[in-house]
């Protein structure tokens, strides 16, 4: 999964997933708003998830995208079930 | 150069049909927004919106004239019906010297998606023969144009939210240069389905319980529908022919950011601000209302507040700014239109529309958004910001007369 999440945002972010570390952050990678609801999407329809996010909450409480290891904890709970309002974005 | 004023309104919206009533509504505060109803509704993350109810088309238009008519169609002959009969009129005065231009930003949307449904869902092969003329986007002032002999320049403007007041801008221009006598203008908008709405659900910008403009707890835009449809003409042929001019529009500015395609631009939208102003001949210090953009998105109501300081200066803070958004819902294409309704009413019966659901201070939205509670008071001159994905601005000021 740790694989898979950080393809999905290297590619977003035109990089190689090797170039990737966990403690980067979206914006070190030149990811914008709309960057990030594409690598949104692209992991909602790889793990057939539904991310609770809305661009509108400055404290992402239900998925932290504070770094590229965060979104990986993150989609490991959401995957695992333990978001229980998931499709309340 | 001729002095433009607005002689007839019409709207309708999930507050109310007319403006009366519209007007009633906002007044009181009163919120259009509730569950949403459509089929597939379920499937979505976000089941909120201000939908006109009850509004029954088989009632309204002949049979044989409804295969034509998107719900757009329909909310902008409503609200065109109702801006001619208070400017009295029947027809054009002069068909070739009277035109139409009509703000939307998904134009037949409802039609697009019931015609993609049968084809892609139900696996039929064909759909309705009129879905093109149904759905184009053109389609609302067309049938603005027949049905009042308007021959003069007639189209459709796309600017998302801000297309009503592109087109009434346009139409305002048009008038004042003496290219034409009269205008139909306003915008007309009816997303609110499981295709559009489902669209709108993947930028992940609606609030899945409220708008809340300038409020901290605002967490997104909610989605609304309707029209708004005004007369424009100039001050010399409204008097001649006996008409009551409602206000004096007096200036517009359009510009684009010409940068990010969705985030706003502060300077930029300062930029239309002013050259409103300009354009007017318009001092800060004589508007005593600004309809606001105010989406409730964390990211607009922080920067046109800031853009608002930027070109009022220390002025802002005894400008009353209202985002009437929280109550009719964003109409997108339509929402300029809808908040002229309650420009007009500040400017002829001294009611500022509140901003209801505001319960917190923002720092970043230090203005005084008249919260909650419709204020009282007399109010010359008007400002209406329009801020658009794209980045397309415009703002239009308005004079009581």
């Amino acid at each position: 999964m740790h694989d898979q999440v950080f393809a999905i945002i290297a590619q977003e972010a035109h990089r190689a997933p090797e170039e990737l570390r966990a403690e980067m952050t979206l914006e070190e990678l030149g990811l914008d708003s709309l960057g990030l609801v594409e690598v949104i999407f692209a992991i909602e329809e790889r793990f057939d998830i539904t991310v609770p996010f809305n661009a509108n909450e400055t404290a992402q409480e239900q998925f932290d995208i504070t770094s590229v290891g965060a979104i990986v904890r993150a989609v490991e709970k959401l995957v695992a079930g333990d978001t229980p309002s998931a499709a309340v974005a | 150069m001729h002095r433009v004023v607005i002689t007839g309104a019409g709207t309708i919206n999930a507050l109310a049909e007319g403006v009366g009533a519209t007007q009633a509504a906002m007044a009181a505060g009163r919120s259009g927004i509730g569950a949403l109803q459509f089929s597939d509704v379920e499937r979505l993350s976000v089941q909120i919106g201000a939908q006109i109810h009850g509004f029954a088309p088989e009632d309204r238009f002949e049979l044989g004239k409804l295969a034509l008519y998107d719900a757009f169609t329909q909310y902008a002959l409503v609200a065109g019906a109702e801006a001619m009969a208070q400017a009295g009129l029947e027809n054009a005065p002069d068909p070739a010297r009277w035109g139409c231009i009509i703000g939307s930003a998904g134009g037949g949307h409802g039609t697009a998606n019931d015609a993609y449904r049968a084809v892609y869902a139900q696996g039929k092969n064909r759909v309705h023969p009129l879905t093109v003329p149904k759905l184009m986007a053109n389609a609302a002032p067309a049938h603005l144009a027949i049905r009042y002999h308007l021959q003069g320049p007639g189209f459709a403007v796309a600017t998302a939210c801000a297309s009503s007041n592109h087109a009434i801008g346009l139409a305002f221009q048009m008038v004042r240069s003496g290219m034409v006598e009269g205008m139909l203008a306003g915008g007309a908008e009816a997303m609110l389905n499981f295709g559009g709405l489902k669209a709108w659900e993947g930028l992940r910008v609606m609030s899945p319980d409220g708008c809340r403009p300038f409020s901290a707890d605002r967490n997104g835009m909610v989605q609304g529908e309707g029209a708004g449809v005004f007369v424009l003409e100039t001050l010399e042929g409204a008097l001649a022919r006996g008409a009551t001019p409602l206000a004096e529009i007096a200036g517009f500015a359009m510009n684009c950011d010409a940068s990010d395609i969705v985030m706003p631009d502060q300077d930029s939208a300062a930029r239309a601000i002013a050259g409103a102003l300009s354009d007017a001949g318009m001092a800060p210090e004589e508007v005593g209302y600004i309809n606001a953009h105010g989406t409730g998105t964390a990211a607009n109501d922080r920067i046109e507040t800031a853009a608002i300081r930027q070109v009022f200066g220390a002025v802002a803070d005894h400008v009353a700014v209202s985002a009437t958004k929280a109550m009719h819902g964003h109409c997108i294409g339509a929402t300029g239109a809808v908040e002229m309704v309650a420009c007009l009413m500040a400017l002829r019966a001294g009611v500022i529309a509140p901003t209801i659901n505001y319960s917190t201070p923002d720092p970043a939205c230090d203005l005084d958004v008249v919260p909650n509670v419709a204020r009282h008071v007399q109010v010359g001159a008007v400002l209406s910001n329009a801020f658009a994905f794209g980045g397309f601005n415009a703002v239009l000021a308005l004079r009581a007369i």
